[in-house]
């Protein structure tokens, strides 16, 4: 096998699982060891270079990062990264001093920032410092787009929103609000030198089943509902109280936020209806568990069929039972309606998905919509077919998530960088790494390296007796200090990577011996299945790769290493009597507008 | 942090034995010993092949004599007897324990010094017997406890790390294993765990005195240029020549190589040892064909490897002193102890 090539940036990025896997690298690790100092500011700035919103993600985000976590592979449990990032949040000091500011002067750049969500606000993040003169246009009351119109305030605290919002608009950034854009045609003529398009998906999917359209003469059924509308029109108060007895249907994320916000308003029955078994299910495992907690009853197999309305009133919906056969690979293979039954209710609410909609973008602009309603985006510059236009979030390629919104908003802000400058969008830089020894001497290492067999801690929540009392009550409460203690100590430090020097080694086989994970093995090269059956246990897994040395010098075999189970508890490189093993830190360059021109971020230096 | 533990961590499918045990399950406490000891490479492969012949580790004990090697029967099998002798005395207290109770699996593990100076006497005559037990050598050339000076069997012309020249000649302990009837004669080097762990496997197995010398190199005080038992030296001169597989009684014995360079040994549990990689004509069963590759090898500065001779007809010390079959503790005390009365008609018949 070729020996790998650890210059590869992306080769020591990949074995940190988390970050690799957040859309905006969040460096997690080093975050995490900032806060095992007590450094929660410093571990709140170091977070919001990458991900913007700590505090917002601390409590809301989708956590790519967790499932990829390497503790999962090797236990059950990932380390509870998104809690920790929210203890960064929470218990930061003051650190607006620390933050980007408002230049002395402008450059004199426009650009406009159409909807007021996370996407735009990262590109004014981005590009405000810099000295562009950044407008959002907000077609609601308020700013935060989703993050507040759709996201309940007792899982995310209004405070939290408007605090991460304000300090980008005090880098001079200007808000309009209750200013939708009606027509993107008028507002290319008013001369921006660049638009960002941020507005999401705004248009929740319909129903349309027998009872949904009112009859001639009759008017349309008060009691059903579009969630993500649903949820707008109570995040702004339009919307104090729904019926006793509530059916939503779907049981993705939004469903989840629709259930539990109507037992706030008021029902006492909230039942989820899935048509499908609950390996199918969207909504994220947390997100279930919480729900479920809060005594909402998600029934399987239940497909809708009819709307039942009697005398212009909704009084239940009809649906069928479904059985399905599901085959080897997890996927239905086939299925049929067993029967029928009718379920009453007051109100029933739709969370079965989103669709982006622009119909206040014209076909003269010259910005291509391909025939779902998504626009054609390059999925490295966010550039529409129109020069100058840019788009991101999930009005880029429809409904994702807020970090990926984050990250599409960097992005798209690099692109407004070099195009307001003139330059090639596609020459950005790209990522490096920089490697520094953690060895401080003999048994010390410059990180906490020895294995914490610890479980994962658990949030505790307000009780089910006062939770439901306001809208508003939060009701994850946050790390403790004993765990917060615990919980960083369960992080595996990937990021501190086991590097290789094959011309020191002289192949007495310690690092393999002292592994606790038996991942290391000194074999005679052979093609990728060979080396691992060497291995004592060397599983496959997506993305993780096999390390192979450079022949080494006695024998010209090699060492192989396994990245999959590694713990990283630097035992290798404790016992190597050569230091041909070292534990070194590994800084993953992530790029943003501030250095696209020097390599030089503007930002915190830790 | 001023020293460190392994972890102890289970891991998703990780692999079991028959016993359901893990390998880790088999290690010991933390090695104390330099970082890259060769020793530590031994207390691994004796802890692989252990977890691999799924033995109790209560089933097993280990004893050994004094000196870095000897110190090693702490690092693996933390759950199995075991005792400290005097400095070269592990040979007599091995051969105590046996007569007591031959049933457990005995392993002894000892330096080139603790054998071949202070306690030669008591391992040549544990050979003789034939006690059952596999003998680890672990063998670097050098008193490393004591800072590096020679051992009895270091190399003549061979340097000491300061540059003296050692200008004795060396005992070498295949040689003398094979010269004074010890039934299982290998050398083995702990870089090689591939050879290792099937030798130590099949030592444990064979019944009577087997030796493997495990060329362990030192890395403090003998891995420089000028060492004969450096790894670079060793990893140069190595010929791994007669490789040496268990198959136990109940496995079907699968032909991976050809039938022609295999050559099965019939074990007294059933199983068999499985030889391969032999040179032309050689036969590990003729001792003298044993010495004489063993001298010609080491004429061609050639570090032999492997299992160089085995005795499988020969009879082990509890059965040659027709010893009780039963271990003694599941003997009845009263027939342990008839009374003083019986002692007087022992006694007599000595009159």
């Amino acid at each position: 096998m070729k020996p790998t090539n650890t210059s590869n940036p992306d080769y020591y990025h990949k074995v940190v699982d988390c970050q690799w896997a957040c859309p905006a690298h969040t460096p997690v690790p080093q975050y995490i060891r900032l806060i095992a100092q007590g450094r929660y500011g410093d571990a709140y700035l170091l977070n919001r270079e990458s991900n913007v919103f700590p505090g917002v993600l601390g409590r809301v985000c989708d956590r790519p990062c967790e499932p990829a976590c390497r503790r999962g592979r090797l236990e059950e449990e990932p380390v509870a990264i998104c809690r920790l990032k929210r203890v960064a949040a929470d218990h930061r000091e003051d650190i607006t001093a620390m933050l980007p500011k408002k230049p002395q002067k402008t450059n004199g750049k426009k650009i406009a920032l159409i909807g007021a969500g996370p996407a735009s606000f990262t590109v004014a993040n981005d590009l405000a410092p810099l000295g562009y003169e950044c407008t959002i246009f907000e077609k609601l009351s308020k700013p935060g787009g989703l993050m507040r119109s759709n996201i309940p305030a007792f899982r995310l605290p209004e405070k939290v929103l408007s605090e991460e919002l304000d300090c980008i608009l005090d880098m001079g950034v200007e808000l309009k609000l209750n200013a939708p854009v009606n027509s993107m045609d008028t507002l290319l003529e008013e001369g921006w030198d660049a638009v960002f398009v941020g507005t999401g998906a705004p248009r929740g999917k319909d129903l349309n089943l027998p009872g949904r359209w009112p009859k001639e003469g009759e008017e349309v059924c008060e009691n059903i509902h579009i969630g993500i509308d649903w949820l707008e029109s109570v995040a702004f108060e339009h919307t104090k109280s729904i019926g006793k007895n509530v059916l939503i249907i779907g049981v993705g994320n939004t469903a989840m936020d629709c259930c539990r916000t109507s037992l706030r308003l008021g029902s006492n029955t909230v039942k989820v209806m899935a048509r499908k078994p609950r390996q199918f299910f969207k909504a994220s495992v947390w997100e279930l568990e919480d729900a479920e907690e809060e005594n909402i009853e998600i029934m399987v197999n239940h497909s809708p069929k009819e709307f039942v309305i009697e005398n212009g009133k909704l009084t239940g919906m009809v649906f069928e039972l479904m059985e399905y056969e599901i085959g080897e690979n997890g996927r239905i293979t086939s299925q049929k309606v067993t029967g029928e039954t009718t379920i009453t209710c007051d109100d029933v609410i739709l969370a079965i998905g989103q669709d982006n909609a622009f119909p206040w973008i014209e076909e003269t602009t010259g910005i291509e919509l391909d025939k779902w309603q998504v626009p054609v985006v390059d999925e490295t510059t966010f550039e529409s077919t129109r020069k100058g236009v840019f788009f991101g979030g999930d009005a880029a390629f429809g409904p994702k998530n807020i970090i990926w919104a984050v990250e599409h908003g960097h992005q798209a802000a690099i692109s407004i960088h070099k195009h307001c400058q003139g330059k090639m969008l596609t020459g950005r830089l790209p990522n490096d790494v920089e490697l520094t020894s953690t060895k401080m001497g003999m048994f010390e290492w410059r990180y906490s390296n020895s294995f914490d067999a610890s479980q994962r801690r658990e949030m505790t929540h307000v009780e089910l007796t006062k939770r439901f009392a306001e809208l508003d009550i939060e009701v994850e409460l946050g790390f403790t200090p004993e765990q917060i203690a615990t919980e960083v100590e369960r992080c595996l430090n990937c990021d501190v990577q086991t590097v290789f020097e094959p011309n020191l080694c002289e192949e007495c086989d310690a690092c393999i011996d002292i592994c606790p994970v038996e991942c290391l093995s000194i074999t005679v090269d052979a093609d990728e299945d060979d080396l691992r059956a060497s291995l004592s246990a060397s599983e496959k897994i997506d993305g993780q790769a096999l390390y192979v040395s450079d022949h080494l010098p006695l024998t010209k075999r090699v060492m192989i290493k396994d990245e999959n189970v590694c713990l990283h508890c630097g035992l290798c490189a404790e016992r190597c009597p050569t230091s041909a093993w070292d534990m070194q830190e590994a800084l993953i360059q992530i790029h943003h507008a501030d250095d696209q021109d020097d390599g030089q971020k503007t930002g915190i230096q830790l | 942090m001023t020293s460190f533990t392994k972890p102890l961590i289970r891991r998703k499918n990780e692999p079991t034995n028959a016993l359901g045990l893990i390998r880790s399950d088999y290690d010991g406490a933390m090695s104390t010993l330099c970082a890259g000891c060769g020793h530590d490479g031994v207390t691994a492969s004796m802890a692989r092949a252990f977890f691999e012949l799924s033995i109790e580790p209560h089933r097993a004990v280990k004893v050994s004599g004094i000196g870095c090697s000897s110190k090693t029967t702490a690092y693996f099998l933390r759950e199995s007897h075991g005792i400290n002798t005097v400095h070269g005395r592990m040979p007599s207290v091995a051969t105590g324990a046996i007569a007591a109770n031959h049933e457990l699996a005995y392993i002894g593990v000892s330096g080139d010094g603790d054998s071949l100076s202070i306690g030669l006497g008591q391992f040549v005559h544990a050979m003789r017997r034939n006690v059952n037990m596999l003998y680890m050598l672990e063998n670097n050339g050098v008193y490393g406890l004591t800072k590096g000076q020679f051992s009895a069997a270091a190399d003549m012309g061979s340097t000491a790390k300061k540059g003296a020249i050692n200008e004795l000649p060396p005992i070498d302990p295949v040689a003398l294993a094979l010269s004074v009837g010890a039934t299982f004669v290998a050398r083995g080097f702990s870089g090689d765990r591939e050879q290792l762990v099937p030798l130590i496997k099949a030592g444990l197995k064979h019944k009577g005195f087997g030796l493997i010398d495990v060329i362990s190199p030192c890395v403090s005080f003998n891995d420089h240029k000028g060492s004969t038992k450096s790894y670079e030296h060793t990893y140069k001169y190595y010929n791994p020549a007669i490789h040496a597989d268990y198959v136990p009684p109940s496995a079907e014995i699968k032909a991976a190589y050809n039938a022609g360079d295999v050559m099965p040994v019939e074990l007294h549990d059933g199983g068999q040892i499985s030889l391969r990689k032999l040179e032309n004509g050689y036969d590990p069963r003729d001792r003298a064909a044993a010495v004489n590759k063993l001298f010609e090898s080491a004429q061609s500065e050639e570090i032999i490897t492997g299992l160089l001779y085995i005795n499988e007809d020969q009879k082990d010390m509890h059965e040659m002193a027709r010893m009780e079959d039963r271990p003694l503790n599941t003997i009845p005390y009263a027939e342990l102890n008839p009374g003083a009365a019986k002692l007087k008609e022992i006694q007599k018949g000595f009159r």
